[in-house]
């Protein structure tokens, strides 16, 4: 157990590799309930929050869902979060544990009066059921990417829906905290393995999610981080300008997924020589290999482009490839060629 | 699967959790079952090269887990003969038998009596159990 943003939570239940390729072959189930939950309503919560997210909540229809970023005006990112939009005046933000002190500062500071932002993280558990057999492990039909519904599931009232941070299908289960720990054991009693921290952090790197406070921060823009298509730039919302700028010139830097070329393992802060860094690194399981993704000079983030890592003195060669880098549904062996 | 823990009483032990079995002239380096436990499944070795000479309590080596790298301390000082090339191909070779087909590195000893200054399994216990 380690402590996160105030919570005690696994690293491991009984095997990290195994947890990982559990999510990968079949399903996995993670406690994260660690992650802010905001309520927002009001007449005026879409124009409010139209002017805070980077994607465009035009997009998203009452049930579905959609990936944003939170940006400064400097067109940093403060957070990426879920918006869920429950209704045409109602919405739910999912958002990173580390982050919701800052993330509830910022939007109560910019909300219009008369839209209700309440922070309801103490009162809600969520449980990620991840894989490809997730769903049809509990029971529930296959859904589109994105959309979810407020349903009862094992006898619990939750609100379902088809997101994650591994990079399989499955779902995110919101309930009551009372209801939780019934939950869980229903969700492990239908055949998920219980996953912790450890695999949620390699399944992710290997997706190529960004994990905020590493591969994005306050001081990195999504252009840059390629989170471009979250960011619909014909809209007003703050730090739009910069980002227009950024993609207008093109970024000097790009965040690169990459896979070690010998043995090795990068890890976060190790240099990119003679110019960039690895932000975040892991083994991963599915390939057997080091893995990661960095900041590099944008010509050097092609796939196909060669890096040197520096692992603590030793320069190591990487390979630059396109993301993901491993799911389920990609697989490494479909694309042996590459390597 | 992870081998149950043991300190078995041949050994002598360095207080960073490293083992050593002296043999003759010769002897074998790993890591304990407490070292393993810490880490977790490791993914990776990074043996010496043969030939290489090592001093005692410098890093030989490195081996790492997902989450963590740690050097490898040599328990006592000595020039690489051998590197288990069945760890290295299968680092979690260690966390099933950490004292029998997960050995590191054999060492020829430069000096034998450096063994006298370690640990033995029951003051090793110890150390683990305050920690």
């Amino acid at each position: 157990m380690v402590p996160f943003a105030g919570y005690g939570m696994p690293v491991l239940y009984e095997s990290l590799i195994a947890e990982h390729k559990a999510v990968r072959t079949d399903s996995g189930a993670f406690d994260v309930s660690h992650m802010g939950v905001l309520e927002i309503d009001g007449l005026d919560a879409h124009r409010a929050l139209q002017r805070l997210l980077s994607n465009d909540l035009d997009r998203a229809r009452p049930g579905t869902a959609l990936y944003t970023l939170l940006t400064n005006e400097s067109g940093g990112i403060v957070d990426d979060l879920i918006v869920y939009r429950r209704g045409e005046t109602s919405y739910l933000l999912v958002v990173n544990a580390s982050n919701r002190e800052t993330d509830v500062a910022w939007l109560s500071e910019r909300l219009l009066a008369g839209v209700r932002l309440c922070d309801v993280s103490e009162e809600r558990a969520i449980v990620a059921v991840q894989g490809p057999r997730a769903l049809e492990r509990l029971g529930l039909a296959p859904a589109d990417s994105f959309t979810f519904a407020e349903i009862e599931l094992f006898g619990v009232p939750c609100l379902c829906a088809r997101t994650g941070y591994t990079g399989e299908p499955g779902c995110e289960l919101i309930c009551a905290v009372e209801r939780a720990t019934e939950l869980w054991d229903a969700v492990l009693a239908a055949g998920a393995v219980p996953c912790g921290l450890g695999a949620r952090d390699t399944l992710r790197l290997e997706a190529c999610l960004p994990l905020h406070g590493q591969d994005i921060t306050s001081e990195t823009d999504p252009i840059s981080a390629g989170l471009g298509w979250a960011c619909v730039l014909e809209k007003e919302f703050t730090g739009v300008e910069r980002l227009r700028e950024i993609k207008a010139e093109g970024p000097a830097l790009r965040l690169a997924a990459f896979v070690m070329d010998e043995p090795g393992i990068p890890r976060q802060g190790m240099p990119i020589v003679p110019e960039g860094r690895v932000t975040s690194g892991t083994h991963s399981p599915m390939l057997d290999k080091g893995i990661g993704m960095g900041y590099v000079p944008a010509r050097k983030s092609e796939p196909w482009s060669m890096l040197t890592i520096d692992v603590r003195g030793r320069p190591l060669w990487a390979k630059v490839v396109t993301k993901p880098i491993v799911t389920s549904s990609r697989k490494y062996t479909d694309r042996q060629g590459e390597w | 699967m992870a081998a149950a823990e043991n300190y078995p009483a041949d050994l002598k032990y360095h207080r960073e959790h490293d083992w050593v079995r002296i043999e003759g002239g010769e002897a074998v380096f790993g890591i304990t079952w407490k070292a393993q436990d810490m880490l977790g499944e490791l993914v990776f070795f990074q043996p010496p090269q043969i030939g290489a000479a090592i001093d005692k309590d410098g890093s030989y080596g490195e081996v790492e887990s997902v989450k963590a790298v740690s050097d490898l301390i040599a328990p006592i000082s000595g020039k690489v003969v051998a590197v288990n090339e069945k760890v290295k191909a299968d680092p979690e070779t260690v966390n099933a038998d950490p004292y029998g087909e997960g050995w590191l590195v054999r060492v020829q000893l430069s000096d034998p009596s450096e063994a006298d200054a370690l640990l033995d399994a029951e003051a090793y216990k110890q150390l683990v159990a305050e920690e």
